[in-house]
Parts: C-alpha cells; structure tokens; sequence
C-alpha cells in the first residue's frame, strides 16, 4: 500500500513537470468552447478548459480516495499511523523528526485546565504576589466577615435570595417553623446592620467631601490672593489698550446692540375662542338678569335715593351689580363720574343703546311723519309702555352727562317708574322653546324690536357651545321661527315689520346650521307645493299663493344663494314660483298684484344669473293683455293661464281716459285686498295703472336680463306686438309712456341675426402612441411571471436534475477508474506470473517442452495464486467490462426517493 | 229587503211599530185574499215624506209584488179598466187579479216618479225594487206570450226606468253607477242599449240645437258605465232565463249587441255637445267604443269634424283617429299638415299633453316621411318650447332630438358649419301654416340654445345636448310623459344633501336684493309699520 505506483503515465509525467503556465499555454491542453453567439454583458466562466489537467486531477483524487477504499474492501482492520507529518511526503525527514519531539514536548507542558489562570502565572496585585495575599491576609480580616465566611448554605441563600424556599419551607414540620422564625429575625437584623453600615458609610462619605471642599476652598482662596497677585499686571495692559480701541465701534455694531436690545414683540393675550366667547356672552346676560330681577323687586330702596336714575335698563348694561354701586355714586357725587372708565364703557353702550332705538324710530317716523303722527306716537309709547320710560330715563340721563351737572335726588315717582321699568323691561335668559306654542308665548305682546332682542338673547344662551342639547334647540328654533313668519304674514293685518326685525336672526341661525335650514325651508315649500297639486288635481288650476308663501320665498332668497344651478331650496322655490304664474288664472286685481309680486320674486332669483324663466314672460305678456281694450286681431298667441277672451280679460282696461291724468305712480300694497271691491272707479283704475306701471317695470328688467339670449327677439315677439300694436303710447299716463319706449328701444336695438349652429369643436384625440413599453430588467436569465414558490421549486428541480447527472457522470468515471485499475493489476500479476514462470524456465533451463508440464512444474503457491485468481474471476465474471457494475450503481441511486439528493461533490473536489 | 231590515234595527230612534206593520201587512196580504185592500195602507206610506218609510214601503212592497207575480195573482194580459172591471163579467178571482194588478201599477208608477228624489238612498232602494219587479215580470210575464221578438222580457219596464234615470235636471251620476251592477247582465244591457237610444232620439228631437248639459251628462255616464262583453261565449250572465229558442235571441249575439251598441253611440253623437263632452267622448272613444263597433269607420264624420274644431279637442280627436288611420285604412288627406297646424303653445299646457306627445311620436315615428316636414315640426316645437314649462321642456327636448336622429339629414338644424361664418336672420316663418312652406331647413335650432340658460337644471342639461354630436340612442319619451312639476320639486326636495350652500351677504331685512324691489312689498311693510 505503501508502495507508490511504479509506472506513471507519459502524460503525466510531462504535466507534473511542466508549470501551471506552460499548461495553460499550451494549445494541446487548452480546449476552447465555442461560443453560438456573444451575449453583452455576461461573463462566461467557462469558455476554456483544460480538460487533461483535470483528467490528471480526477484521478489523483480517486487514487486518494476510491482507490484506498478499494484496496480496504474486505478488510476487517486497518492501520492508522497517527505520528505527525506520516503520510506528508512533502516534509523532510529531519523536519518531521524536529516537529514530533517538539510536539512531545509541547504535550508534556499543556494545561490542565483550560480555565485555570493561575497554573503558570502569578498574579500580582501592587507587586504583591496575589497567592502571597491570600494566604496573609486571612487573618486580618473583620469577625463579622469571617463568622460569615463560607456559611454558603442553602439557608443563607434562601434568605438571601429568596425564591421558591417559602414553599419548601411550608411543607416542613413546626419545628422548622421556628427555625424560620428565627431566621427571619436573624435576615432582618441583618438587614438592619446593613443599612446602618452603608448609613455610616455614607455619612462618612459625606464628611469627607465636605472636608475635600472646605479644603478646596480654603485652596481657592489662597489661590486667589497669589493670583491677585500675578495677574495684576495684565489688566492694566487691557486697560491701556482699551482707548485706542473704542473708535473702532462701529455704527454696524452699535445697531446689532441696539437691535439685540430693543423690545422684542411681546405675546399678547390670547383671542378667546367662540365657546368663551359664547359663555361670556351667557354671564353677562345672566348677570343682567339677576340685575333686573334685583331691580324688580326694588331693593335699592335705602341709600339709593339719588341713584336709582342711573340704574335704569341701558346703565345696567355694563354688568355691574348692586354692591359695587358705592364707587359710582361717589364718582358721581364729585361729578366726574363719566370720566370714568368703567363709566365711559358704560356711557358707549348706552349711547349705542339709544342710537339703535333712534333708527327704530326713525325707521317708525318716516310714515308717521305723512300721517297724523301725534297719536300714533302716544300709541307707540303705550305699546312700548315702559320701555319707553326707560329711553326717557336714558335720554335725560344723557343729557345729564353730557351737561355733567350734578343730579338732584330722584322723585318718588321717579322710583316708581324705575321699578316699573325693570319689570317691563327684557328677561336676559330665556329658555329655547321646545314648542311652536311655547315660542308664541315668549314673543306675545313684545314689540318687534323687542321680538328681535328676544329671539338673539335666546340664540345666544342656547349656543351649542354651552350645552349639548342646544344645537338641537336651536335647529327647533329655526323651524319654528319659521313657522312664526308664516303666522305673522297670516294675520291681518300682517305683522311685516315683526318679519323685518327676525330677518337677521333667522339669517345666523341658518348660518349656523345651514342642514336644519335647507330641511325646514324644504318641508314648508314642499308642503305648499303638495298643496297645489292636489287643488290642481282636482279643479285644475289652483290659487295664488297667500302672503306668507311670498315671505317665505322671499326669505329664501335672503338665505340662500339663488343663482347656483341646482341648489336644495332654491331650485324647487323658483319651480314653485313658475308653478304659480303657470296655473294660477287671474280673476282679480288681488291675484293680478300676487303675480306680479311672484315675477318681483322670478327676477329676483334670476337676477344674478340670468337664468331664463319661460314663465315669467308669459305671464307679463299675460299680464299687459290684460290692459288692451281690443281683443280681435292679434298678433300674439296667449300662453295659459291667460286667455284671449273671457270673464277676466278685462281686468286692466281702464274704465275711464280721464284717470290717466290723476294718477301718480304709487307701489301696490298687498293688503288691501278686501277694500278693492267697495273703491270707486277712479281708484280702481289708479290701481290698474299701478299694476300695469309695475308690469312694464317688471318687462323692462327682463328686457336687460335677457338680452343676450339667442332668441330674445321670439321671447319677446307677444311683449312687441303688444306694446307696439295694442298698447299704444297715447292711451298711456306719462310715465309709462316712458317706460314703454325704453322696451321698444331695447327690443329693436336686440341683433337680428345670429350664426348658425355648430358642434362644439372637440379636441382631436390623439393617435394611438405605439412606442414600446419599457420595463427594466434587473435579473438576466431568471424565469419570471411566476410566483416565488414555484420559481423556488423549479430552482430545486433543476439542480436535483444537475446534480443527478453530476453523480452519475462521476459514478460512471469510478467505475472506469476502478475497471481500469482492477485490469491494471490483473495485468500486473499475469506479468510477474510470466516472469516468475520465465525465471522457472530460465531456471529449468528452457526448451520445447516447457509449456507442456507447465502446471507440474508450478510451485505450490504459485498454484495458490492461480487458483485464488480464478475464484475471483468466476465471482466477478464480467467485471472487465465497466458497464454491468455501472449499472447496477445507476439503480443503486435511481432507487432512492428523488427527494434524497446525492451530497454534491461527494466525488469530486 | 235585507237592507231595510238592517235599518230598522239599527236605527232605534224610530218607532219600530209601523214596520212591523208593514211587514205583517204584506204578511197578511199574502196569507189571506180578504185582507187585500191592505195594499192601500202600503201605498200610502209610499207616499209619505220620510225617506225611511218611503225606503222600507219600498221594500214591502217589491216583497209583496214578487210573491204575487210568483203566484201569478197579477192579471196576465190586456188589463180592462178597475170600474170596468168591478163591474164586468169577471170572476172573483179575476176580480183579485185585476185588483192586484191595478195596485201593481200604481205602485210600479210611484216608484218610478221616486226616481228623481233628491235623496239618493231613496234613488238606490227604489231602483232596486223596479228591478227586482223587472227580474219577476221576466220570468213571469203579464202580457199573453207572444213569442214574436222580445221573447219574455219586461221591455217596457225597462224602458220606463231607462227613460227615468236619463234625468234631465239632476245629475244622477251616482244612480247610474249602481245601475252599472244590472248592466252586467246581458239582456239587461241589449234593452237598456236600445231603450237609450229610443229615449236619446225622443228627447233630442224635441229639443233641438239646444244643449242639455245635465241630460247629456246622464247619458253619457250611462254609455261610458256599459261594459261591452269581447267575446260571445262570455254571455252568460242573464237577467231573465228563456226556456226555449235561446239561439234566436238577440240578447244572445254579441253582433247584435255590438249593433245596438254602435246605434247608441251614433245617435248619441249625432247631435251638438258641449266642449265639455266632446272631451270626454274623445277621452274615451278609440278605448271604449270604437272597439266595440261593427264598422268604425262610421265615426269617421265625428272624429273630423272634432278634429278641426281645434284646441283641446283636436288633440283629442288625434287619438280616435289615430285608431282608424292605422288600424282602418283610413286615408286622412293633409293630415300632417293638420297636425303641424295642432302645435300651439297651449300644447304644452293642456292636461292632455301627455296623449298628444305619444301620438305625435307614434306618427312622426316613421322614416319614410319628408325631410322638410320633420325639420318643420322640430323648429316648431322648438319654438313653442319658449313658451313652455319645465316639464314640458323634458319631453319636447328630447323628443326633438329624437327627430333629429331618426332623420340624420335633419341634423343641419344643429349643425351646420359654413365657410363664411356670416350671422342671419331666422327664416322660419312661424305664422305659415303649410310646412312645406315655412324653411325650417334653412334655419337653426337657436331656441334650444336659449334654453340652455332655462332656470331648471334639468332643463339646461338637456339642452346642452346639441352642444355635442348627439349620441345614437333614442330618448325614451314614455318616461317623462307623464312627469308633474311636483314630482320635479320632489326631486331636489327629496335628494340626500351633504352640503347646502349659503348666502354670504348678511341678511339684516326682509326687502334687500340686488335689484331694487319694485316696492310691492315695501307698501306693505310701511303700511304694518304705521299701523303698529
């Protein structure tokens, strides 16, 4: 086994002599694989080989390994020489000799213990031997420390430490209790002598640091007085220095002081948020509640006989209550009361008090300046009762601060009044209603004003911010507010100025929840339209809508925007509006004047927009047919409601020229419906004129709205022929004979002409973009568009597939290298048979008849040799041959699951 | 009698005596001859003022009269007179009969004459009586059986109710509705038919060129209440059973009845409506009559004659001939024209809108007409779109667009882009009546540009359509014909809101807008204010 091979290939023999550059360079060695085609960008590894090289290595490899097991097959045992460098060929005798008695000695010097530092060292701690002080210092050490000194013991730990020893403990018997007694006792004073030790420590500790301080300090200021005197001498250069530097300062410089010092921008208070605000709003007016309620009852009586003046309704608004009053009086006493700045707020809001009632006033003045205002202003005071009184109060009050002259004791009567007033005078809180009835009941027998004031004390104490229910309250409110409106207009007469004055209440409620709004302001309109269609299902035409449904949609122009496309409340108003003017026939002036108010209303929706209303024309051109006296030959065609001839078609035809002359331009009240009937002719035909004034006016603005319109001249073709035809200039009063010419004007100045119709120009759609789509690819040759398990899977296949072949490419090679070493030796032993045999006959000394004895003439063990030849050739009778024994390795492996893969590279390197 | 009886119970505030007297009289009427001159008692009380008594003698006395007509104690045949009579040569119980039957006769009289009561539970309860005697004369006649025509049928009877009911004061509209249930039966239906027909010529006759608005009425609603059977196997529902020659009845033949039905309609509508009627024969012509006609075409005479009286009825005529021209080969000659001529602007706001659309769509909906006359009728009703209302505008937008699709070459009314962009005049002219005429084709559709400003949105939408090519797919009109202006309103009312926009300029009173109010309005503020 030893023995190295005698013969060694040629090949062999050549390569081991030649370097690894003389291989590679020689062009029988190298083989090159031929390349289909380059791809760019990608790095072959393998595009030369050098397969005899790796031939030599392969065999090499399997002399090292198959080889040797093939010699070891049936054999029990073998032998191992584990000496160092045995088998290492490469190594000097002399070098192995070296390493192996170094080796030996090395063995006799190795550690025990891979942990015991101490084997070979000595460890020294101050250049003191640490074994030396171990064994020194026992002794020395303190007899707390020593009595505990390896009582290492479960107990200890236990009582240390703690853990599951409770348990355990329990289980014990009593006796063992006591013990445990006792060894609490014991942990606790140990405990205890703990603390107090690390106690004592730390105080000395902290006796040491301040010592170490005081020391320090002491230092320091030894320190100082030597470096007081050291140092002196520099600041005196600094000093001398200085002068010369101080031109330099520059203006720049002075300014960055300056700025650094200047005021930086203080924070100031912060805004109060709406809540606050809301909550504020809220005190106060309770507060004034309390006020009033104080004053009510009359409790000022006693030192207040001078001042109850100043404490009527509009002094109170500045939240000052009762017990504070004395710095007022006492400022007032000196007269300088209303310098003040308390009572200058004070002052401003009583001013701004008496302002706001000085417009109502006037607002009330204007007609009771045309009318006998005497008596209405008594009537005015006594609805307004004491509220009066108290302007009076306030006004005298004013006078007086203004003269600043100092006030005389009030009367008696003038308490009176005062008390009077407070009782009359507005509560400051009041309850949302939960009703319609209840909100009646709060606003009954106020005056408008004092309505309005009511509805915004109410909002504001319900404001949502203060309570969780209140914005459900006030969403009621709105609705009912409504529905208050409604009533109001109902009445006769109807209450519009109330209406007025709720107006900006309404406008914030709604502004606070426009949802509630829009659903309030949709079911009225839905109602009323519900309404009309079942009249109209029935008779077929319906009423004009009532007063309050003209408020109402009024009040819907006022909230909402009327010129958006579709809007919730807007759209179905003006349908309802175009409803009316479709199938409301007009019987009467009254419904002459609702139409004309519903057109007032139409334009109005439209005027932002200019939005066409079919409606609305046909009801004007309705309407001014209603004035022509002659009915035949028309040039126009009438739109329902209207008709060419009937009971009602003369409605506005003048009963006599001569009114015509009388008339002055008035508006048209809606009220006065039930007096229409019981008017002389004059007055009747005054009113017709009214109506037919408006109506022009109403033509003339639609004229201007819908100009533009591409059919302008066909929407309006009735309202020309009407006006240039039947209605003629002559038979008209003056100033409708103006607006009659302004239409006609507008409507002949309107283009005739317009362009033809076309599509709008489309954009041209672009062609269809064929460039390719580019995705980038970061993974060459990987297979895509599968997910990652079945790539995961095909990977493994693929190597399993690789690997198979690999394996069976190498068992193939064993197998050869095997038959080819088996024949080898075959050969080998024919030849060392032949010679032997040749010896044997050189030694018989040769003839003819030497092949004929020659079994004879054999030894016995070279008979041996034979025979055991012939068994082995027997057993493996086809061995020579490679194939059979591959195959039967190919089934070896191809029975096994496909799933076992051969380790890879078992074989080769 | 059911019906009575409950009434007696239930109403305790009468004294329940004289019922129960009249019904132990008819008791004893019918128990014992000698207690026959009872009858007077009972006649008497159908002469009272009381509704309740007249109601409950009423229904003594169809009790009585049944049972006698049962028993066959009524004369049969020509009935001498009562003196004549007493008299006479008859026996006792001829005497009975002639007796009873004289009573009958009286009584059937009285009854009649309760017809025009004013109360109409009376009306009911004597109505029914009357034909319970007609169901009891039928299978028990009074006259000698002739077996000539009438077979046993109470013709007279029948005759005499008809020409009661047919009032020509009261509106017996509610009579006539319970007189519908008799009309089920199908004899009853032949003789009422005919019986109309004799009393509607007998009365039209005496007054004639006059309206009789109420008569007219009645008959009408009489007309419209017979429910024509479709087929001869459904008549099976008779009023009186014949015994024998069943086949040669005539109440049995559905042609027959068709004949008699078309006599009645004919001769109903030979003389002068009111406006009123002619509509609401339109209504129901080509539905309920012109089916059941042997010839149609006979109504032809009418329904142009409607046709040209123009408006409403017009429209409504369209319909009848509708029926006629399609399922009758009639040949209207200008019919097109009549019906371009149709399209005013009350169109729109007639309450039949919706018929006239279908029909129009159904007539315009052939391709094989004109160029010129479907661009006519697109710029007209364009046109008149001006004048309409939103709802209307739903239909007529779309409706024009579908002309416009069904003739492509009508698409120049939308588009028609010109090298020289020069501005014109619109040549149609809206006032010439043949559509040939009026070059709508040289005109453009600037109405529907218009109303793309229409205040309804829906509208606007609508007509931004021609702003665009217009997509291949008819409109459906049948689903905004019958669309109402509040279910428009519902429509914004109803939909779900998210946001709802307000109006930013603070309202501080009632009368601010952008535009001075014209101060209708303001009157009335200052006016209250004073008055406060």
């Amino acid at each position: 086994m030893g023995k190295p091979p005698k013969k060694k290939s040629l090949a062999d023999k050549v390569r081991k002599t030649k370097t690894a550059s003389e291989i590679k360079n020689n062009p029988f060695e190298v083989k090159i694989n031929r390349k289909k085609f380059d791809v760019l960008g990608r790095k072959s590894k393998h595009d030369v080989g050098l397969p005899g090289v790796s031939r030599s290595k392969a065999i090499n490899k399997r002399k090292e390994t198959l080889l040797k097991e093939y010699k070891q097959k049936n054999k029990a045992n073998k032998f191992v020489d584990r000496r160092f460098g045995e088998y290492d060929t490469k190594m000097a005798p002399e070098d192995k000799i070296l390493q192996r008695f170094a080796i030996e000695r090395q063995r006799v010097h190795e550690k025990k213990d891979v942990y015991n530092l101490n084997e070979e060292e000595e460890l020294t701690h101050y250049g003191q031997s640490l074994a030396e002080i171990e064994k020194f210092n026992d002794n020395v050490n303190s007899d707390d420390e020593s009595e505990e000194k390896g009582l290492l013991s479960a107990e200890l730990t236990a009582s240390h430490f703690g853990g599951g020893g409770g348990l355990l403990r329990k289980k014990t018997s009593e006796e063992q209790e006591e013990q445990g007694n006792q060894r609490a006792k014991s942990r606790q004073e140990l405990i205890e002598e703990l603390i107090q030790k690390s106690k004592l420590e730390k105080r000395e500790r902290q006796v040491q640091r301040e010592e170490a301080q005081e020391l320090t300090e002491k230092l320091d200021q030894e320190w100082k007085s030597i470096q007081a005197l050291m140092v002196k001498k520099t600041p005196k250069s600094e000093q001398t220095d200085k002068p010369e530097e101080k031109p330099k300062l520059e203006e720049y410089d002075m300014m960055v002081r300056e700025l650094g010092f200047e005021m930086k921008a203080q924070p100031s208070e912060r805004m109060k948020s709406p809540e606050e605000l809301a909550k504020e709003e809220e005190e106060k007016l309770q507060k004034l509640e309390a006020d009033r309620l104080r004053r009510m009852i009359g409790e000022d009586g006693g030192d207040g006989v001078q001042r109850p003046a100043h404490l009527s309704a509009d002094d109170l608004n500045d939240g000052f209550i009762l017990d504070k009053h004395d710095k007022k009086t006492l400022s007032y006493q000196d007269g300088k009361w209303n310098i003040g700045k308390e009572t200058e707020a004070n002052q401003k809001e009583e001013l701004e008090e008496e302002q706001g009632e000085e417009e109502e006033e006037s607002d009330g003045g204007e007609e009771e300046d045309e009318s006998d205002g005497g008596e209405e202003e008594e009537e005015e005071c006594s609805s307004e009762e004491e509220d009066g009184h108290s302007d009076l109060d306030s006004e005298q009050e004013s006078e007086e601060e203004t003269s600043s002259k100092p006030k005389q004791s009030l009367s008696r009567e003038e308490l009176k009044a005062q008390q009077e007033a407070a009782k009359a005078e507005l509560p400051y809180t009041f309850p949302a209603p939960e009703s319609y009835e209840d909100l009646r009941r709060l606003l009954r027998g106020h005056t408008p004003e004092n309505q309005r004031l009511i509805v915004a004390r109410t909002q504001k104490c319900n404001h949502p911010s203060l309570a969780a229910g209140n914005k459900l309250k006030l969403q009621k409110l709105f609705g009912f507010l409504l529905e208050y409106i409604g009533e109001l207009a109902t009445r006769s007469p109807p209450e519009l100025t109330t209406v007025d004055k709720l107006i900006p209440e309404l406008y914030t409620l709604c502004q606070m929840f426009p949802l509630a709004a829009c659903q309030a302001m949709q079911s009225i309109l839905g109602d009323a339209a519900h309404s009309m269609e079942e009249v109209l299902e029935v008779k077929g035409h319906a009423s004009f809508p009532t007063l309050d449904m003209l408020i109402y949609l009024k009040v819907t122009a006022l909230l909402f925007p009327t010129s958006d496309f579709r809007h919730p409340v807007t759209t179905p108003a003006l349908l309802l509006i175009c409803q009316a003017l479709t199938k409301c026939p007009v019987r009467s002036l009254q419904d002459l004047t609702s139409g004309l108010v519903l057109c007032c209303l139409a334009v109005e929706y439209v005027s932002l927009s200019k939005r066409f209303l079919p409606e609305l024309i046909n009801f004007l051109s309705g309407t001014l047919h209603l004035a022509v006296q002659d009915k035949t030959s028309l040039g126009y065609t009438l739109v329902p409601p209207f008709r060419l001839a009937g009971k009602y078609s003369n409605l506005l035809v003048l009963s006599s020229s001569e009114c015509c002359e009388s008339w002055s331009k008035e508006s048209l009240p809606l009220s006065v419906r039930l007096e229409l009937d019981a008017r002389s002719d004059l007055d009747k035909d005054h009113y017709r004129l009214n109506c037919l004034s408006t109506c022009l006016d109403l033509v003339k603005r639609c004229c201007l709205l819908y100009k533009d319109l591409p059919s302008f001249i066909h929407v309006f073709q009735p309202i020309r022929a009407l006006l240039s035809k039947h209605l003629l200039t002559q038979t008209l009063p003056k100033p409708l004979q103006k607006f009659h010419s302004e239409i006609l004007d507008c409507l002949k100045e309107a283009p005739l002409t317009h362009s033809r119709l076309v599509f709008e120009k489309k954009k041209p759609i672009p062609l269809k973009l064929l460039t390719p789509k580019i995705v980038e690819v970061l993974d060459y040759g990987k297979k895509r568009g599968s997910t990652r398990e079945e790539r995961e899977r095909e990977r493994l296949k693929h190597k399993y597939k690789k690997e198979f072949k690999g394996a069976l490419r190498e068992i193939r090679k064993d197998s050869r290298f095997l038959a080819r070493e088996k024949l080898s030796e075959v050969m080998n032993r024919d030849a060392e048979r032949k010679r032997k045999v040749k010896e044997k006959g050189r030694d018989k000394g040769g003839g003819a008849g030497f092949h004929k004895n020659k079994q004879s003439v054999m030894n016995k063990s070279q008979l041996l040799d034979l025979q055991k030849e012939k068994k082995r050739k027997t057993t493996h009778n086809n061995t020579t041959g490679a194939s059979y024994h591959c195959v039967n390795l190919m089934r070896k492996y191809t029975q096994q699951s496909p799933g076992t893969q051969i380790p890879p590279g078992s074989y080769r390197d | 009698m059911a019906l009575t009886e409950k009434r007696n119970v239930s109403s305790k505030l009468n004294p329940k005596r004289p019922k129960i007297d009249i019904e132990s009289i008819v008791e004893g009427i019918l128990g014992s001859r000698k207690r026959a001159n009872d009858v007077f008692d009972i006649l008497e009380s159908l002469r009272s003022a009381k509704e309740k008594d007249v109601i409950s003698a009423a229904s003594a006395c169809s009790k009585l009269f049944s049972t006698l007509l049962e028993r066959k104690d009524l004369f049969i045949g020509k009935l001498p007179d009562e003196d004549e009579a007493l008299n006479g040569d008859y026996s006792a119980e001829e005497k009975y009969h002639i007796f009873m039957r004289h009573r009958y006769n009286s009584c059937v009289e009285m009854l009649l004459e309760y017809l025009h009561h004013e109360v109409h539970e009376v009306k009911e309860s004597v109505l029914s009586c009357l034909m319970k005697f007609a169901a009891a004369e039928g299978q028990h006649p009074l006259e000698d059986m002739d077996w000539s025509e009438h077979y046993s049928f109470p013709r007279q009877l029948i005759q005499l109710v008809v020409d009661n009911i047919l009032s020509k004061t009261t509106d017996n509209s509610l009579l006539i509705s319970k007189f519908q249930e008799y009309l089920e039966m199908e004899d009853v239906r032949y003789y009422v038919m005919s019986s109309i027909r004799v009393n509607v010529s007998a009365v039209m006759e005496k007054n004639k060129e006059v309206l009789l608005h109420v008569y007219q009425n009645n008959v009408f609603t009489l007309m419209s209440s017979i429910n024509m059977p479709s087929q001869e196997s459904e008549l099976t529902n008779f009023m009186v059973k014949q015994e024998a020659k069943l086949e040669d009845w005539k109440a049995t033949k559905l042609s027959d009845h068709k004949r008699g039905f078309e006599k009645m309609w004919l001769g109903f509508l030979k003389y002068k409506l009111p406006v009123s009627m002619y509509k609401k024969v339109l209504v129901i012509l080509h539905d309920a009559v012109l089916p059941h006609m042997i010839k149609p075409t006979l109504m032809i005479d009418f329904l142009t004659a409607a046709y040209d009286v123009g408006g409403a009825i017009s429209l409504l005529a369209l319909n009848g001939l509708f029926v006629l021209i399609h399922q009758h080969n009639l040949d209207y000659p200008d019919f097109y024209r009549k019906l371009y001529n149709l399209l005013e602007p009350s169109v729109f706001h007639a309450k039949y809108r919706a018929r006239f659309f279908h029909l129009v769509n159904l007539f315009l909906s052939s391709s094989h007409l004109p160029v010129y006359l479907v661009a006519a009728f697109a710029k007209r009703l364009a046109r008149l779109a001006l004048t309409a209302p939103p709802t209307a505008l739903l239909i007529v937008l779309p409706f024009i667009y579908n002309l416009i699709r069904r003739h492509p070459s009508c698409r120049v009314l939308i588009h028609k882009p010109t090298a020289e962009d020069e501005a014109l005049e619109d040549p149609y002219v809206m006032d010439e009546e043949d559509p040939v005429h009026c070059c709508a084709l040289e005109s453009s559709l600037w109405e529907i540009k218009t109303l793309q400003k229409h205040y309804h949105p829906d509208v606007a939408k609508a007509a931004m359509l021609i702003n665009t090519p217009l997509p291949v797919q008819e409109d459906d009109i049948s689903e905004v014909l019958e669309i109402t202006t509040h279910e428009l309103m519902e429509r914004d009312l109803k939909s779900e809101t998210k946001s709802v926009p307000l109006e930013f300029e603070t309202a501080t009173e009632l009368l601010r807008g952008c535009l001075a109010w014209p101060v209708h309005l303001q009157v009335c503020i200052n006016q209250s204010r004073s008055e406060i």
